[in-house]
């Protein structure tokens, strides 16, 4: 049974869907189309991700990216404030859209053959919005509102966003992506136009179609409505600040009466997956199910959940899916009356006597199994193979990477595993956070 | 014998293409009714199994015991224990999940063609013979007492529990079907099995499959999955009244964002007026960022990130609730702007172009949802739990239709009574203090 800690949910790379039923196209602006065909459903769900995302604002207005994401849904040069969304509730679809460190996307599902109409509108608010000093001021209070709800309002959100401004000291993947509040604050239409102008284009994006389509037909819709408009000629080269050696490890706690639930977390910088190299990113997925991926049968699960009663939650976590440095976590949180160091000696210990042991090949090939399996249960989602596509190629990965990770997997080593785990380790490169509820639980 | 008894077929036509899914109705030799839709493209099924009853069938002083016992399902079976039943679920790349409700008790499956006779015959012992070991009663028990803890602490399950105690008092919906720590830490192995043979029982199951395999392989395999679980359980608790008047109670917690639930009572899922009422939800608060409560809270005023809310037609209980969430400083003007909002709808109702436009929605997002083997297999055992037949997925669009601007203006002005709206706030809300 899981109750606990839901938001520290596995986020393993995702395994992709097999390559016979995806179709690339790239328009003469730069701008490239992935069509995904499933005809279970007169259902298409249509995507524009920009390959922009919070790790690519300017220092001082932290949150732009979320902001602006909130303002495409504003007037443009044809639509009215709020027509976007409302045109497409009228015809029985549904919107909405996401940022992340390293891509802002929109998306609608819809009856297949309303397509056309949600191309002319994505279209048209690339380049055309026309938002107000109004719209920011009221909207600047809802994406408040949002960071109160998210992060304000939970100890354990505002923990995470403590413990990863240490993990990175100068990479943009430290700041949250909906923005230090005392940032937001300040954002105005300047901010967001300018970032708007520079990154909203053709060149700089990425269309996924998936559902019940045909790939012709959305490529003379995608050059028809994407096709003319012109390339960004000044787009930056994607290059974020890196992190330096990172050369001491940092421990904090976090204290909030909120919290009910004393737990530990232990971050390490890793590796993600970089096109035609995905192999140390394949091999921490395996990492992370070995030492933590279930309870039951997890190295950390077993010794701190069966062996011995030290906790009732353990996990560990991999996230690959990254344009830069990926992370790879442990949490532990301790039985009644076990402390924080005692969970965190018996976690470093459980670490330690697996990388002295053989793995069980009889544990290799169950996860062998459940990717593969994994492939097979994908395609009942395509908004879920969508957004798969959408995420890779906008963090620098092509289609051949998406296409070759089930295999990649298929093919990690146990050797593959002990050596990335070796250089995955490093104290130096780790954050240790405690969580609690008063200085004297931090013990 | 084995019955097929209706191949139910129907189509969509909302849009060019053309949606197709047929409904199977099986019953096994032994009795056993389900619902199948034979869909090979991908190879793996889809089951959705319902035990209706649940925690409202907790026995007296035995709060949480249904909850706790459907945690414990997934802990060792037959001859297994709980790491000997997870090694071998994984090495079938199957899953399974086992969740306790208010009034429903839900198992959902999902697993490979490749091993569906070994991933059953696992489920199997999940359900009708699961061990109950003492150790790991006492894990899931602590994992559950961590989870009570947490929501002592979290501002929207306390605003839950006040108003559900507020609302039904002694009845099971007045209290968390978690239990508190004075009776989870007071069961034992006994009273899950008392638990389980009153909430897995025959009379009360409704079963649904859908994917890579058929309504005849489906009927003869129920009887070995379920046959062996009781015939009948204890009896249903009595429907209750909706028990909360109008006001507000705040309760006092040192967060920035304060957060309210409000409601008052609502109306049955086969009341006549329930298409009515349901577009008039959707206009007021469901529809996402089209409903007026978004656009007058969120969209004109910036006073939230979202606001919400639901007509919930529980078995024994109507209400129709709403949440919403905003600083200390602005929540007394968010929950004024809702109630002036309520009074709108129920005094003037809809006009006759945002009839239209719901109605257009409506219609045209119901197709949508049936795209994926788990989701069709959602929607059909919800159906059967609520005793709607197969032909409604066609129908249901018709009903939606048929609902005139009249009937709606009259719903509302029956099912809103903006004084009968009671908001729990959990915060340090500026300006608000709790009625008598």
């Amino acid at each position: 049974m899981k109750r606990l800690f839901t938001s520290f949910a596995l986020m393993i790379a995702a395994s992709v869907a097999t390559a016979e039923d995806v179709t690339t196209y790239m328009l003469d602006n730069g701008m490239e189309v992935v069509v995904i065909e499933d005809a279970r459903a007169p259902v298409v769900v249509h995507m524009l991700w920009y390959k922009v995302g919070s790790a690519d604002e300017p220092v001082g207005a932290s949150g732009v990216a979320h902001f602006l994401e909130h303002l495409l849904f504003k007037a443009t040069d044809v639509l009215e404030s709020g027509e976007f969304s409302a045109t497409v509730a009228a015809n029985g679809g549904s919107d909405n859209a996401f940022t992340s460190y390293d891509y802002t996307a929109y998306f609608q599902r819809i009856a297949s053959d309303r397509l056309e109409l949600m191309m002319q509108m994505e279209s048209n608010r690339m380049n055309n919005l026309r938002i107000t000093a109004a719209d920011v001021e009221t909207e600047r209070q809802v994406v408040l509102e949002e960071r109160n709800q998210r992060t304000e309002n939970s100890a354990g959100a505002l923990a995470r966003e403590q413990f990863r401004a240490a993990q990175f000291q100068n990479h943009r993947y430290g700041v949250p992506i909906i923005g230090w509040k005392h940032e937001m604050e300040q954002l105005d239409l300047t901010d967001a136009l300018d970032f708007y102008d520079l990154y909203y284009s053709p060149n700089n994006a990425v269309l996924v179609v998936a559902g019940d389509v045909k790939p012709d037909e959305v490529l003379a819709l995608a050059e028809k409505y994407y096709g003319v408009i012109p390339a960004e000629a000044n787009l930056p080269v994607r290059e974020r600040p890196q992190e330096p050696p990172q050369r001491a490890e940092r421990r904090i706690t976090y204290v909030d009466q909120r919290v009910s639930q004393p737990y530990l977390v232990r971050s390490y910088l890793a590796p993600e997956r970089d096109p035609g190299a995905q192999t140390e990113a394949a091999a921490l997925v395996f990492l992370a199910d070995l030492l933590g991926g279930s309870s039951f049968t997890s190295a950390l699960g077993q010794a701190l959940q069966f062996d011995t009663q030290t906790a009732i939650f353990t996990s560990a976590s991999y996230d690959g899916s990254n344009l830069d440095s990926g992370t790879f976590s442990l949490v532990v949180a301790p039985s009644e009356g076990i402390s924080l160091s005692v969970a965190e000696a018996a976690m470093d210990e459980t670490v330690a006597a697996f990388m002295d042991a053989p793995i069980d090949p009889e544990r290799m090939e169950s996860i062998r199994t459940q990717l593969r399996a994994s492939e097979i249960y994908a395609k009942d989602n395509v908004q879920g193979l969508a957004r798969r596509y959408g995420a890779a190629l906008t963090q620098s990965l092509t289609i051949a990477d998406v296409q070759a990770w089930p295999d990649i997997l298929q093919a990690v080593t146990e050797d593959d595993i002990k050596a990335v785990a070796a250089k995955v380790f490093n104290r130096d490169q780790s954050v240790t956070g405690w969580v609690v509820a008063s200085q004297e639980e931090a013990r | 014998m084995l019955r097929i008894v209706i191949a139910f077929c129907l189509s969509f036509t909302a849009s060019a293409a053309l949606a197709e899914i047929e409904i199977k109705q099986v019953t096994s030799p032994g009795g056993i009714n389900a619902w199948v839709v034979e869909e090979p493209a991908i190879p793996f099924v889809a089951l959705e199994i319902r035990f209706r009853g649940s925690a409202s069938l907790d026995l007296p002083g035995k709060r949480g015991a249904t909850n706790l016992m459907t945690g414990l399902l997934e802990e060792g079976a037959g001859d297994m224990t709980a790491q000997e039943f997870q090694t071998a679920r994984e090495g079938l790349a199957a899953s399974f999940s086992f969740r306790a409700f208010d009034d429903t008790l839900s198992i959902s499956a999902r697993f490979l063609t490749e091993n569906k006779a070994e991933a059953l015959d696992l489920l199997r012992q999940a359900l009708v013979d699961p061990n109950f070991d003492q150790d790991a009663l006492d894990r899931v028990r602590a994992q559950v007492l961590s989870g009570l803890a947490s929501d002592e602490k979290d501002p929207n399950t306390i605003a839950g529990n006040v108003f559900n105690a507020a609302a039904f008092g002694d009845h099971p919906y007045g209290s968390s079907s978690d239990g508190t720590v004075e009776s989870v830490t007071a069961l034992t192995q006994e009273d899950m099995f008392d638990a389980h043979r009153n909430a897995l029982t025959r009379d009360r199951l409704y079963v649904s499959v859908v994917g890579d395999t058929t309504a005849e392989a489906v009927g003869e395999m129920l009887d070995d999955l379920l046959g062996a679980l009781p015939a009948e359980g204890p009896a249903a608790p009595e429907d209750v009244d909706f028990g909360l008047a109008g006001g507000v109670t705040v309760i006092d917690y040192d967060t920035p964002q304060a957060v309210a639930l409000f409601g008052h009572k609502g109306l049955k899922r086969d009341d006549d007026d329930f298409f009515a009422a349901f577009i008039i939800n959707h206009v007021l608060g469901a529809g996402g960022f089209e409903s007026r409560l978004m656009t007058e809270v969120r969209e004109k005023r910036g006073l939230t990130y979202g606001i919400s809310t639901f007509l919930v037609p529980k078995f024994h209980a109507e209400m129709m609730l709403g949440s919403v969430a905003s600083s200390n400083a602005t929540i007394a003007e968010a929950i004024a702007v809702t109630r002036a909002e309520w009074a709108r709808m129920a005094d003037d109702g809809l006009s006759a172009e945002e009839l239209a436009v719901a109605k257009t929605f409506l219609t045209g997002e119901y197709p949508l949802r049936f795209d994926g083997n788990a989701e069709i297999a959602k929607i059909m055992v919800g159906m059967q739990m609520v005793g709607l037949p197969p032909e409604y997925v066609v129908n249901r669009n018709h009903y939606v239709e048929a609902v005139t601007l009249e009937e709606i203006n009259r719903v509302a002005s029956e099912l809103l009574q903006p004084d009968d709206l009671h908001f729990v706030v959990v915060g340090k809300p500026e300006g608000l203090t709790s009625t008598q």
